[in-house]
């Protein structure tokens, strides 16, 4: 029988490194859109169908403005969390790194998107 | 002592022959959902940059917003963020070590469902 201590065997399989800190973030951030997303959809859908300046009228005030820049930066992040944990179940080896590199890019890629359009619909 | 048990196990029943249980369903229905939503949130974040742009741009992308393709994506995605956002509040209150009993899980799967198509509903009668 080998005497092997319970961190001895768990050493190497970790969790990525990080913990619990990915499923934390999922909780924290899923309670802050669960406030946010259902003003939002009103705040969107209202804005959504109308003429062009109604639109730019709409985003030129602070509070849809900074709403949807919320709601978009904490929105992609969770997703990016949320897709790599549905990547790690389904893919292996280097098409796991490259896919989870993929939607963490996506995340972002939108967030600035986003931001650029808010500032120069606001400004 | 401190060695791994290796117990021959039961195999779990071929996916198959396995009947469908309204937990399981609702819990993939909650990563289809949330990943889906990345379709509406792209076409979105288009239509806001093209009202940043020009109006020759919004116009562009307006048209694609409000055509029959742009109200089905919409529309799948309002309920696929109420679906998204239920079963998510469902995996707060199981995370809290509440409602894991199989009669209680059905319930909250059920409300999900019926929830969410109600407040889809809702979102477009509203919006």
């Amino acid at each position: 029988m080998r005497y092997l201590t319970d961190r001895k065997r768990a050493e190497g399989k970790g969790a990525a490194g990080t913990g619990t800190e990915h499923h934390w973030y999922m909780q924290v951030s899923a309670v802050g859109l669960a406030f946010m997303v259902p003003v939002w959809l009103y705040v969107f859908g209202s804005a959504l169908g109308k003429s062009h300046d109604a639109v730019l009228a709409t985003f030129s005030h602070p509070f849809p403005a900074i709403l949807t820049g919320l709601v978009l930066f904490v929105g992609m992040r969770h997703f990016a969390k949320g897709a790599t944990m549905m990547i790690e179940d389904y893919a292996r080896g280097s098409a796991k790194k490259g896919l989870i590199m993929l939607v963490i890019s996506i995340s972002y890629a939108v967030i600035a998107v986003g931001f650029y359009a808010l500032a120069k619909l606001a400004l | 002592m401190a060695e791994v048990k290796r117990v021959e196990r039961p195999l779990s029943p071929h996916l198959q022959i396995y009947r469908p249980q309204l937990t399981s369903i609702t819990s993939i229905l909650t990563r289809i959902t949330g990943n889906g939503l990345i379709v509406g949130t792209l076409l979105a974040v288009w239509w806001l940059l093209s009202a940043a742009i020009s109006p020759e741009y919004f116009a562009l992308a307006n048209g694609v917003a409000t055509s029959w393709f742009g109200d089905l994506v919409f529309t799948l995605s309002a309920w696929a963020v109420w679906y998204h956002y239920l079963a998510g509040l469902r995996h707060l209150y199981y995370d809290a070590g509440k409602g894991l009993d199989i009669p209680t899980a059905e319930k909250l799967g059920w409300a999900c469902i019926i929830g969410s198509v109600v407040l889809t509903v809702i979102t477009i009668i509203l919006v």
